[in-house]
């Protein structure tokens, strides 16, 4: 079956075999080279927003999102040049003067995917003047809390309350800076009747834009949840 | 950087003189400068080698001319700091933003997100939340309409993230620069 065949392509000069039909970024990862992501998630389906994972292929002058191109044999990336490095530095700026970050006062303050990258990729302040929303928190769901201002919109808990809660509670509105995740039809969470409580908004978020009231943050985050629900499903 | 450095290092190798280092408190709650001190033993090796000639550590009420090194803690928040934050630039050879509120704005950037804010933060600290002559003070430097962090006002050479940040990372970057070496940030700071 050709969904079956291997095939070749070069990551940063090395030699990888994969099945067809698999992402660059889970070749590299498969191989040992990490490339940065924010939106991506085991086990959802991949999105493409958050623009980190770019790489380059030669031959083409285009940028290509990792985590939604397939390998294709013959392929030669390159996922860490000095390029890429600015841009994604500039993409890590974008997204933390989009809205409030401010680690010392943010309950992910820690465990924040967005705060680790910006430290491992060396932002060390953001050129671009900050851009500051204030949405109100909505704290009206009796353990479940959402501080728009922190979202960076990587739709994770869009995708996880669609794809493995089955549920779809969560969307979007509005476009663009003013998109916003909203509950069943833009009402408050308390009074969604469609949100089963579930917890696994909070648990896949990478910052700290969804949270448990009262809940250290460190028994929130089960940032695998999705990997190990599909993983299970896939063995029954 | 190169030239700034140089000039460092030869400060440094005359035997005569030390290097001139200052740190500024603008707002910020001194946690930085706690942190500062929080290189316990190794202030007296810098000791040696540095002289500080301005800080709210020592009792200099003017910031000198020629200094080689300025820390500054905390964001540029209202009139008079804007003011002392650009004559400390004028007079400082290298500019180090020191900790969160100087690099991001950090909790006293909060009040941005009101679009009057210099207003309603007196409003709130001064009237509505006092029972007894509540009344905003006049005395006091106007606030700007934004808390900024410094490089949106001034260049800044360096930037030490943290809230607070490391005494480590202070150290680091202190001893590369005495060394006349420029610190490599990467992978070092770390926000909050």
């Amino acid at each position: 079956m050709a969904e079956n065949s291997m095939i070749t392509l070069k990551i940063d000069g090395v030699q990888v075999s994969v099945l067809e039909g698999t992402t660059i970024l889970k070749a590299a990862k498969d191989n040992g080279i990490l490339i940065p992501t924010l939106c991506d998630l085991e086990g959802l389906t991949p999105y493409g927003g958050c623009r980190l994972c770019l790489v380059e292929v030669t031959g083409s002058p285009k940028l290509f999102p990792a985590c939604t191109t397939p390998a294709n044999s013959g392929m030669e990336v390159t996922t860490n040049s000095e390029r890429l490095k600015s841009y994604r530095k500039m993409t890590i700026q974008l997204l933390m003067a989009e809205r409030v970050h401010m680690c010392a006062v943010c309950v992910a303050n820690d465990h924040c995917e967005l705060q680790a990258l910006a430290n491992q990729l060396g932002v060390n302040h953001v050129v671009l003047e900050r851009h500051f929303t204030r949405e109100p928190i909505d704290s009206s769901h009796d353990f479940l809390v959402i501080d728009r201002n922190r979202c960076i919109l990587c739709l994770r808990c869009v995708r996880v309350c669609d794809k493995i809660e089955g549920v779809h509670t969560l969307d979007l509105k509005n476009r663009s800076k003013d998109t916003e995740v909203i509950m069943d039809l833009d009402e408050s969470w308390g009074n969604s009747c469609s949100c089963t409580g579930c917890r696994k908004c909070a648990k896949v978020c990478p910052v700290g834009a969804i949270y448990i009231e009262g809940e250290a943050i460190t028994q929130t985050k089960h940032r695998d949840v999705a990997e190990f629900i599909t993983a299970r499903r896939n063995n029954r | 950087m190169s030239t700034t450095n140089t000039v460092i290092a030869d400060c440094n190798s005359s035997s005569s003189s030390k290097v001139r280092v200052a740190t500024v408190w603008l707002s910020g709650c001194a946690g930085c400068h706690m942190s500062f001190l929080d290189q316990d033993e190794r202030i007296v090796d810098l000791a040696k080698r540095i002289q500080v000639v301005y800080s709210p550590l020592v009792d200099v009420k003017e910031f000198p001319e020629d200094v080689e090194v300025t820390l500054i803690e905390g964001s540029v928040a209202n009139e008079e700091q804007l003011e002392v934050l650009k004559d400390v630039r004028a007079k400082s050879r290298v500019l180090i933003s020191l900790g969160d509120c100087a690099v991001t704005g950090n909790v006293t950037a909060l009040r941005n997100s009101w679009e009057n804010s210099d207003k309603e933060v007196l409003e709130r600290a001064y009237k509505s939340s006092e029972d007894l002559q509540a009344a905003v003070p006049n005395m006091v430097p106007k606030l700007l309409i934004r808390a900024k962090p410094l490089h949106e006002v001034v260049k800044v050479d360096f930037y030490i993230p943290g809230c607070p940040p490391s005494a480590d990372l202070i150290n680091y970057v202190l001893t590369e620069l005495l060394a006349g070496k420029t610190p490599n940030m990467e992978g070092k700071a770390k926000y909050g």
